[in-house]
């Protein structure tokens, strides 16, 4: 990091990408994402929101915590490191993956990016260093934060695609998702990956600081006629809850910042299974989990959609006989699925597609308060899945 | 897979134990050491023509009667040149102070010192019968997901209510102290409390003002809960104990390699499946249990990477440095010290004049140098042995403290004016000692890493303070000797009850191994 | 001969805080202060004329929220000041800014080691569950282990649950922070000698150890476990000096009818029959009360004010025993103007938070070896403060107030007792440490008070000047404290109570152990519960 002595002058930084998304920030409000500035809206969330889901959106995703892990150990390392199965994740794929402490609970997830044989980038919602670093202990492996080396932008939305081969980026339509592609750029490197955090089409564009600038101008004017629009955290906030994606501090607490040791989750517990790979020899909080499978989790993450038209933000769970089993941890009215919809963390055995669950809303339309108990079902998989997040190539939206 | 062989690393006091254990079980096992005899840390070597000695620790005073007796250790040999030595504590203006387990024998010492060194000793041992009671077991976890879980954690609590109230208000007040205050509160005579300060602080990195070493000295006393007063001098020096073990190993059906040092501990699909030698040799395993420290187990010959990561992080940051030296004299004759009558040569000798100077003497530790005055436990086995020297000739024998493993300068510096300074402070205490001086040897922490493979030459494996005793030994997760990769076991003084000649945790992790895999 | 439901010898903050409960209880309440003024330790005082000094205890972070609630400390006067960070400057001309912003504080700590600006945030984690742990047991009676009354066999359980929630690891962690020295500590979180020795400090403050000895570790939880305005771990000033926390807790005394009397130094605690009926001042004069809480240290207590043929023998040997060594001491500085940091810069932000001058272990370790010699630190560790940089009233505008509190200084001088020539040594080698960060310092000073444990033992009566009432170590903490067996706040005697910080928690300004001693006071009588216990944090 550099950081000179008078840093504490300004506390909070801007974006690689400041001189433009503040010339595109007229309603000028901006959210910190640690010590970066972000804009929580352009102009209107609604437009944001239904440009992201009908043309693109583009949202600045540069003070992403991004490590760089290379060395003749690395992907030994990492395999220690993550549940999953490091070694299938090949050069020029992108693994989504969760790392655990010692107890099995999740410390984050993230994006696992094999940008080279044996080179990789790991993005993350927290800060890692400290963590990284300690579980190298008797692995050759370098490990570097570049979380400000790198601009990054996410452009998502049925135009990602069009907009990129407008931008002259051949090839780029193969591209499936969890792909990446490098491309020369503005006297740099731009890569280009399948990924994001939408549950939609669309990709995330990584280059260096130096080719920020360049990138949002040329992304805008290639996009010109698809409908580009510079998107903020609350729409972002939308997509990735219809998505039914969590986020770390929001739908689970990050194991290394818990000071209430109980208030974690495992993978199993985040309905994250699927990432847990035992016949990896060992990697760390597989003792855990092994016992976890055999005892069974307490908590089950669960996809709510509840009966109205009442966002349930920070309702309690009920079961049918009014006992409390648990809390919603996200929850928004969904303009794609037109239902409010909610993810929650139940106490097991809660949580089952049959069982009858409520949530108790509070909410208030002009400074009136009410109470809602509102039926909720479960839902297995997403809100919102259109199928041309997984179309290869995309068709022209 | 029942007659598949379980290795043992290291041909020490508590692999061997282990492997006697374990063969008595019906096992097959193969003990693999490095050296090319057996004793690890606890044996006799020739350290000049003609004299022997033992080559770290020199004394055994916790060595657990319940593995003398299993084992048959006697038949196998085993015999003490004296048990139940003294201490004779020099004082460099007059008469020695004579202690004999509770008892101030002879010295100058108040009347009121005399009755309150009593009920002190008295006392103290009451609450270190308490952690020698502790030797025979597994250490309690403190986590618990079914209440059996429990017992071992309310078998330890049970036995600090059974000190009755004063007992155990005095146990929970005193065992984080430094012993300093506790000698300060205790006595007048700056002997007592030197040679008080010194027990506590032998082996250790800790100054006599340092906290815990109340603790340090209750472990040292805890050889009480088999009813000892004092150390004891197996006849051939501390190697006999280990030959013996080794005989009763072998009678027990265990095999015993020598010169085969273990280069690694390999590992498949998670659990262990053998050992491989320096030379590339692949042994088969079905248990590796090491005697090795902790650290040189988990994190050189296994690897941090076949463990989690937060458990590798404690696995290193496990206090391992050793500050004591090892000093052997070939004498032409017995030295005469100052104020300590001939008959008394043969008995502990302490040079720690004061608790200020032991504590004084650590100082220099703290900032990697040697102490200008060191603190020293002397003893002349050949008063009881004559089977360590020619005729008429004597070995003195000394343990050195403090002499940091991590030195500034690095030990080929130091070792000259360290081992000059010690000799003319002997001289000091023994005049006309030089004169008789036939050959000397020093061995440093340095030297006690390269010769006996201890991780910092630390002697008892890991810092034996509160906070890496019980189950806090090595480390939470490893502290019931089974490590957290299958098959793989710790045996060695890493782990409780920690070292000083015991023997128990070799027991108790063949007892683990057994349960584990019947 | 007057009456008195209860009475209590020393207005100390805790003595203070005892009466003013027992007041609002509804009891005929007696203070009895030694000295011509109230506050003990916790004073402002205008030693220079113009100048407020907090010239013992000088900052406000530990006392209890709920203390300050039920007794309405707020109406009585009390405000207390938040401020901002503290600082180490490094020989090299660099400093380490503890700023509060965390993103901020990252930047800093990156400057000596990235890992260890992230290993920060695990380190402030590991704290506060410690912090969570103590906290929870500090307004309450600490059980006795080897008792098996209900009460406390109740209590013992509370203690366990609490640690059980900790989780089985955090339960072998806890046991390790408690009995770990903060050197060792710190190793294991930070690799840069520099950001370790930013942290020590807060380890050492008022104890007669090194940064290197097993036990420390907890003594930097005893500073990290206090909050102001629910911001936990922040420091903070009572505005006006130290001196408007016992203002403020004689208000509150007052306003339930209560009395204190100053120049009135107690010379016995009358006993009768096994129980007390009073006591008896130097001049004679006698009062009754069937209740008596001492919150003088217990050495004093029960060596001073009692015919040792009154006490048990053990209890007398227990008081002997009592470490309440002095280890630290202080000069307190009248300034004529601010003097300039040049590692920092005018105008900077953290010359309003407290500095420090140890960029390494080492020094620190060295610094205590002193004092075992039984001298002074020759580079001692200072923790330096401008109160008037936040709170403008304590000197005339435009000048300075500054508070530097000095570690390691004995009780005495190699056994001897200190002597002028001695002080001023003492105050030269401050001085000399202070000049080397800001070279205008010395000529800026217009008056400078030294005061080392001697000074605070003769002057505020803590035996040995301990500034905690007795050393903050597991031997005299929790059920420990002072001694085992009279941890719970009583005393030998039917209606004698301890309510200094030599009882459970200690010292620091929390007033905790006074409003504790009330609490079983009143249980005793039979009186309803009306002391509040801790606020639960989950």
């Amino acid at each position: 990091m550099s950081s000179s002595r008078g840093h504490y002058t300004q506390v909070v930084h801007t974006t690689p990408f400041h001189s433009r998304t503040a010339r595109a920030n007229v309603l000028n409000v901006w959210h910190r994402w640690r010590d970066h500035t972000v804009a929580d809206a352009y102009f209107d969330v609604s437009l944001e929101y239904t440009a992201l889901r009908n043309a693109c959106a583009v949202f600045d995703i540069s003070p992403m915590t991004k490590h760089r892990i290379s060395g003749p150990d690395a992907l030994e390392y990492l395999n220690r490191l993550v549940t999953r199965d490091v070694a299938r994740i090949r050069p020029g794929r992108v693994g989504y993956c969760v790392w655990c402490d010692d107890r099995g609970q999740v410390i984050d997830d993230g994006t696992l990016f094999h940008v080279e044989p044996g080179v990789y980038r790991l993005c993350s919602q927290e800060r890692q260093l400290d963590w990284l670093s300690r579980s190298a202990l008797g692995f050759d492996v370098a490990i570097r934060e570049e979380t400000e080396e790198v601009a990054a932008l996410a452009l998502q939305g049925p135009t990602s695609c069009a907009v990129l081969r407008a931008l002259g980026l051949s090839g780029v339509e193969s591209l499936v998702p969890f792909a990446m592609r490098s491309y020369a750029f503005a006297g740099g490197e731009l890569l280009v990956s399948r990924t994001g955090f939408t549950g939609d089409l669309g990709y995330e564009l990584w280059t260096g600081n130096a080719q920020a600038e360049a990138l949002w101008d040329a992304l805008f004017e290639a996009g010109r006629l698809h409908g580009i629009r510079p998107m903020g955290t609350h729409a972002l906030e939308m997509a990735r809850i219809e998505a039914g994606f969590i986020q770390a501090g929001v739908d689970f607490l990050p194991a290394d910042r818990a000071v209430r040791t109980d208030r974690t989750r495992s993978p199993f517990e985040l309905d994250l299974a699927w990432l847990v790979d035992f016949a990896k020899p060992n990697f760390t909080g597989r003792r855990a989990l092994l016992e976890e499978e055999r005892r069974g989790p307490r908590f089950r993450l669960v996809r709510l959609d509840v009966e109205g038209n009442k966002p349930a933000k920070d309702a309690y769970v009920y079961d049918d006989r009014r006992n409390v089993i648990g809390a919603v941890t996200s929850a928004l009215w969904s303009p794609m699925a037109k239902a409010s919809i909610a993810l929650a963390s139940v106490r097991m055995p809660w949580g089952r597609p049959t069982d009858e669950l409520w949530a108790e809303i509070y909410y208030q339309k002009e400074l009136k308060w009410s109470r809602l108990n509102a039926r909720c079902r479960v839902v297995t998989g997403p809100f919102y899945a259109p199928e041309r997040r997984r179309q290869t190539p995309p068709a022209d939206f | 897979m029942t007659d598949a062989l379980t290795v043992v690393i290291g041909a020490g006091h508590n692999g061997l134990v282990a492997a006697a254990y374990l063969a008595r079980a019906g096992r097959r096992v193969l003990v693999l050491e490095a050296a090319d005899h057996v004793g690890g840390a606890a044996v006799t070597r020739e350290f000049a023509p003609r004299f022997r000695v033992s080559s770290v620790a020199h004394l055994t005073h916790l060595l657990d009667p319940s593995i003398i007796r299993e084992l048959d250790l006697t038949r196998h040999g085993l015999a003490f040149a004296r048990e139940e030595l003294k201490s004779v504590v020099l004082n460099p203006t007059g008469e020695a102070l004579v202690l004999d387990g509770a008892e101030i024998v002879s010295g100058p010492v108040s009347a009121a010192d005399r009755a309150s060194y009593a009920e002190f000793s008295a006392r103290l041992r009451r609450l270190a019968t308490v952690l020698g009671r502790q030797h025979g077991r597994v250490p309690p976890r403190l986590g618990w997901s079914h209440w059996r879980e429990a017992l071992p954690a309310a078998a330890l609590g049970l036995d600090l209510r059974r000190l009755g109230r004063d007992d155990l208000r005095e146990f929970l007040r005193i065992v984080t102290m430094p012993v300093y205050d506790l000698v300060e509160e205790s006595f007048e005579s700056p002997l007592l409390k030197g040679a008080v300060a010194l027990d506590a602080v032998l082996g250790t990195r800790l100054g006599a003002r340092s906290g815990n070493t109340v603790f340090s000295y209750l472990h040292r006393l805890s050889g009480a809960a088999y009813g000892r007063r004092g150390p004891a001098l197996p006849r051939g020096g501390v190697g006999s104990v280990t030959d013996s073990l080794a005989a009763a190993a072998r009678i027990a059906g265990a095999s015993i390699r020598l010169s085969s040092p273990v280069e690694a501990i390999l590992v498949e699909q998670g659990r262990v499946a053998g050992v491989r030698l320096a030379g590339g040799e692949r042994i088969e395993a079905r248990a590796v249990v090491s005697s090795a420290d902790p650290k040189t187990t988990l994190l050189r010959l296994l690897g941090a990477r076949h463990l989690e990561a937060e458990f590798a992080q404690r696995v290193h940051h496990l206090r391992a440095t050793g500050t004591a030296a090892k000093l052997h004299l070939a004498l032409a004759g017995l030295p005469r010290f100052t104020g300590v009558p001939a008959e008394w040569l043969g008995e502990r000798l302490l040079l720690a004049p004061s608790a200020t100077y032991v504590d004084q003497a650590f100082d220099h530790a703290k900032y990697r140098r040697c102490s200008d005055a060191p603190a020293l436990e002397i003893t002349i086995p050949t008063v009881h042995d004559a089977t360590l020297a020619p005729d008429g000739q004597h070995v003195l024998s000394a343990i050195v403290q403090y002499a940091p493993h991590d030195v500034d300068g690095g030990w080929d510096a130091a070792r000259g004016p360290f081992l000059e300074r010690v000799l003319a402070l002997l001289e000091a205490h023994a005049p006309g000692l030089r004169a008789q001086l036939l050959a000397a040897q020093l061995l440093t922490p340095a030297d006690l890493e390269r010769e006996f493979r201890m991780h910092g030459g630390h002697w008892h494996h890991a810092e034996l303070t509160i906070d890496q005793a019980l189950m806090l030994r090595p480390v939470p997760g490893a502290a019931q000797y089974a490590a957290p990769v299958a098959g793989l076991y710790l045996c060695g003084a890493g782990s409780h009850p920690g070292g000083g000649v015991i023997g128990a945790a070799g027991r108790n992790a063949a007892r683990v191994v057994a349960e584990d895999d019947p | 001969m007057t009456r008195y439901d209860a009475i209590v010898v020393g207005a100390g903050h805790n003595g203070l805080t005892s009466a003013a409960f027992l007041a609002r209880a509804g009891l005929r309440v007696l203070v009895l202060e030694r000295n011509p003024y109230i506050g003990g330790a916790t004073v402002s005082r205008e030693l220079h004329p113009g100048w407020i000094y907090s010239n013992c205890s000088y900052v406000c972070s530990l006392l209890r929220p709920e203390i300050y609630r039920s007794l309405d400390l707020g109406r009585h006067g009390l405000q207390i000041v938040p401020y901002g960070g503290g600082v180490t400057f490094t020989r090299d001309g660099d400093v380490l800014g503890g700023y509060v912003d965390k993103e901020v504080k990252r930047r800093e700590i990156a400057r000596y080691s990235a890992r260890d600006a992230d290993a920060y945030l695990r380190y402030g984690r590991d704290v506060m569950r410690q912090c969570r742990l103590v906290r929870s047991l500090l307004m309450r009676t600490p059980p006795d282990p080897t008792s098996w009354r209900p009460r406390d066999l109740a209590e013992l359980l509370h203690v366990a649950r609490e640690f059980g929630k900790l989780g089985e690891a955090g339960i072998y962690d806890t046991i390790r922070f408690y009995t770990m020295s903060i050197a060792d500590y710190l190793g294991e979180y930070f690799e840069s000698d520099v950001v370790k020795a930013n942290f020590a400090g807060s380890g050492i403050i008022g104890t007669a150890l090194g940064v290197q000895s097993p036990g420390t570790a907890y003594v930097l939880l005893h500073h990290y476990m206090g909050d102001v305005d629910g911001q936990a771990g922040a420091w903070g000033f009572a505005r006006g000096g130290m001196g408007a926390v016992s203002r403020a807790l004689a208000g509150a005394l007052r306003s339930h009818g209560g009395e204190v009397r100053v120049d009135a130094p107690v010379a016995r605690i009358r006993v009768r029959g096994g129980r007390v009926v009073g006591v008896a001042l130097e001049n004679g004069d006698e009062f009754e009360a069937p209740v008596v809480l001492s919150a003088l240290d217990p050495k004093r207590t029960f060596l001073g004010l009692f015919d040792a043929s009154d006490l048990d023998a053990r209890l007398v040997k227990c008081a002997r025993d009592f470490k309440i060594r002095g280890s630290s001491g202080k000069l307190n500085i009248a300034l004529d103007g601010l003097p300039s940091f040049p590692a920092l810069g005018p105008g900077h932000p953290l010359l309003a938070g407290d500095m420090h001058f140890l960029d390494s272990l080492e020094r620190f370790e060295l610094a205590y070896d002193d004092w075992k010699r039984g001298t002074w630190s020759k580079d001692p560790y200072l923790d330096l403060l401008m109160p008037t940089m936040t709170d403008p009233t304590m000197a005339p505008p435009g000048k300075h107030f500054m508070s530097v509190f000095v570690q390691y200084v004995p009780h005495r001088l190699q056994g001897r007792e200190w002597t002028d020539a001695d002080r001023d040594a003492f105050r030269r080698t401050v001085f000399a440490q202070i000049s080397r960060y800001s070279p205008d310092f010395e000529k800026l000073v217009v008056h400078a008070e030294v005061r080392t444990p001697q000074e605070l033992e003769a002057e505020v009566g803590l035996t040995e000047g301990n500034i905690f009432q007795g050393e903050l170590t597991f031997d005299q903490l929790l059920f420990n404290r002072p001694f085992p067996g009279f941890a719970q706040y009583r005393g030998p005697f039917r209606g004698m109570y301890l309510c200094g910080a030599g009882s459970h928690p200690g010292g620091g300004v929390m007033a905790a152990p006074g409003a504790n001693a009330a609490r079983e006071v009143l249980r005793d009588l039979r009186r309803r519960a009306t002391v509040p216990e801790g606020w639960s944090d989950d």
